[in-house]
């Protein structure tokens, strides 16, 4: 359906591996200061990000979920070194690039590329689409006009734009389309590794399938490894290896795909999987639907001991002072609670 | 939906500007009055061989005549020779300083509004500029340069240099904040963040992303920027610091035609339409370029 054109694939990035993590992720933490009255004084952190450990093999899609204002897209942002972290290692690719800066950083990004969710804001509208495809290529490589135009060509081929759309300007193109010249601009290096912050979200439901399954095509094509932020927890399941649940800026549970949805270990991944809609009206009348009470609390301001004590069904006395430890539940199962045997 | 044989036929930036622009009608008229006035100052005196200087008191405070067709002023010289020579240096000035303070305005405006650290020290600077008060420091300035600069240069390059550079040296100020606050707000667009993304250096960040982008305000800036120069050049040389009394400059001729304004009229008439006719159509050609420049309205 969708031809690569001269697209090259790198060899040996078409075999998965399981055993190998290409991105490393060790305790990082991203806290926003926050400054008040006329000195200026630093008075508190929004703690966006707090102490995340996890691995993304090679070859794999993560998927990233929570609700808004739970930290994804900068989980997301953190690990492409696009904010200055507060603390934690991030190595990708054998290279850890929490410390890097200026030149070094530079020439490790070709390695990992962004896909936005804002389609509009994300293309400079004043740029063709042809230019905004070019830009990796106008800063990473030396080649010439006309390889260049030959690359952009292969490119928009490979995401099934036709290539006279390469000298229209953004404005001109439907959502669907412009997220294909985004994923075009994030090929353009052949990245490794893929930061999709959630590419889907502003689209309409038909254009989400046709997106979805490209970035599967390309995933099987190039050997793509993503993290994949989504608050769709259907999509999620389609696409993804193993699911992260993220609550207040930590990740409550790290699963299979398959083992979390059938079983999950956490009240918050029970809770959120008992709210997705169902298809079938007899199947959603008779689910024991969670809902949650209350709203999540400021990340500037944590509860004390788990951070979802405050809105947990099930919440115990030990959870409201201690906070729970990461544990591992065999089967690659991971979840921080107090509850779980 | 992908189609391999057809390639663009290349739309070149400019073309499609032109194109645009075209289609602006109060641009093209803006354009063309502006050529005219372009082509009449600094041709016209040439075709009209009338020395503006010439005095022939007998025929003073005329109204218009075949001998002078504007008239002549209370020493006997012919308005048209003056108001045309007058807009050589008129038009040079407003340009000239326009450019000045546009370059300074938009420069300190992109690093404020770009680098944080640069942001206080910067507006700091440009909040002192604004807080200065601009005439006594116009006084100091001339009276302290006019003479080493007419010396190096003659006195009417001198002076001109040094009202060109003071014009753009006070006025950058108003650019310098609208640019910073639109950069401001360009730079938390995500296109940004994925040029970072990239590995696009600020430089060309700044240069590629930001300042395309922040390009309507400096437009109308600029547009703005003439009008205003034209007048500031007017207002010192009414005060006796600008150029000789003997030099005519639009805005010379108008001050000096206000006193005789009841005897004629014409006098402040054609230098005043002279500056409104160069302001406006200059509004009219950024006008028309910011809508070209713009490839959300292009094509419209």
């Amino acid at each position: 359906m969708l031809p690569v054109g001269g697209t090259q694939i790198p060899e040996g990035r078409g075999i998965l591996d399981d055993n190998a993590p290409l991105v490393k992720v060790e305790n990082l933490k991203m806290y926003f200061p926050i400054y008040r009255g006329i000195l200026s004084r630093r008075v508190g952190e929004v703690k966006a990000v707090d102490g995340l450990s996890f691995d993304i093999m090679e070859g794999e899609t993560l998927g990233l979920v929570g609700e808004s204002g739970c930290g994804k897209s900068t989980v997301g942002r953190a690990l492409l070194h696009l904010y200055d972290l507060t603390n934690g290692a991030i190595e990708v690719n054998g290279h850890d690039i929490s410390t890097l800066e200026g030149e070094e950083l530079r020439e490790l990004r070709p390695e990992m590329q962004m896909i936005f969710q804002d389609t509009q804001a994300s293309l400079n509208p004043r740029m063709t689409v042809g230019s905004i495809i070019a830009e990796p290529l106008d800063e990473h490589t030396k080649l010439s006009k006309t390889d260049k135009r030959a690359k952009v060509g292969e490119l928009m081929d490979a995401v099934g734009l036709a290539r006279h759309f390469a000298d229209r300007y953004p404005h001109e193109f439907s959502g669907g389309q412009r997220q294909r010249i985004g994923i075009a601009r994030a090929l353009a290096l052949n990245p490794k590794f893929i930061v999709c912050d959630e590419p889907i979200a502003a689209l309409d439901v038909s254009i989400q399938a046709q997106v979805v399954n490209l970035l599967e095509d390309l995933q099987e094509q190039l050997g793509l490894t993503y993290l994949f932020i989504s608050h769709d927890l259907s999509m999620i399941r389609h696409l993804a290896t193993r699911v992260a649940v993220m609550y207040l800026g930590k990740i409550v549970e790290l699963s299979p795909r398959d083992a979390l949805y059938e079983a999950p270990l956490h009240p918050y991944t029970e809770a959120l999987l008992s709210a997705v809609p169902r298809p079938d009206t007899a199947q959603a009348a008779t689910r024991n639907r969670i809902i949650l009470k209350g709203d999540v609390p400021s990340p500037s301001n944590p509860p004390k001991g788990c951070n979802f004590c405050t809105r947990c069904p099930k919440v115990q006395d030990i959870c409201r002072s201690l906070e729970p430890v990461w544990r591992d539940f065999g089967d690659g199962r991971f979840a921080a609670c107090h509850l779980i045997d | 939906m992908t189609d391999t044989t057809l390639e663009g036929k290349g739309r070149t930036l400019w073309g499609d500007v032109w194109d645009q622009y075209k289609t602006h009608k109060g641009a093209l008229v803006g354009t063309a009055v502006f050529l005219f006035i372009l082509f009449a100052v600094f041709l016209g005196p040439y075709i009209y061989k009338v020395d503006p200087q010439y005095l022939n008191i007998r025929v003073k405070n005329q109204g218009p005549s075949m001998a002078h067709l504007l008239g002549t002023d209370q020493l006997g010289r012919d308005m048209l020779a003056q108001v045309l020579h007058g807009g050589r240096v008129s038009m040079a000035v407003g340009v000239i300083a326009m450019a000045i303070s546009l370059l300074v305005g938009t420069m300190v405006g992109l690093l404020a509004g770009y680098f944080k650290k640069l942001d206080g020290p910067l507006m700091r600077l440009t909040d002192l500029f604004l807080a200065l008060p601009l005439l006594p420091l116009l006084l100091v300035i001339i009276m302290l340069f006019r003479d080493t600069l007419r010396g190096m240069f003659g006195p009417e390059t001198g002076i001109f240099i040094l009202i060109v550079s003071i014009i753009g040296a006070t006025s950058w100020m108003h650019t310098a904040r609208i640019v910073r606050g639109d950069v401001l707000a360009q730079k938390e667009r995500e296109f940004v963040l994925a040029a970072k993304s990239i590995g696009t250096p600020d430089r060309r960040v700044i240069l590629r992303h930001i300042l395309p982008n922040v390009l309507s305000p400096i437009m109308v800036s600029a547009t703005l920027g003439v009008a205003n120069a034209i007048i500031t050049e007017s207002a010192l040389s009414f005060l006796g610091l600008g150029f000789p009394s003997d030099f005519p400059t639009w805005g010379r001729l108008l001050f000096d035609g206000a006193n005789y304004m009841t005897l004629t009229p014409a006098r402040v008439v054609w230098p005043g339409l002279a500056i409104s006719l160069t302001v406006l159509s200059v509004n009219f050609i950024g006008d028309g370029l910011r809508d070209a420049l713009d490839p959300r309205i292009r094509g419209r």
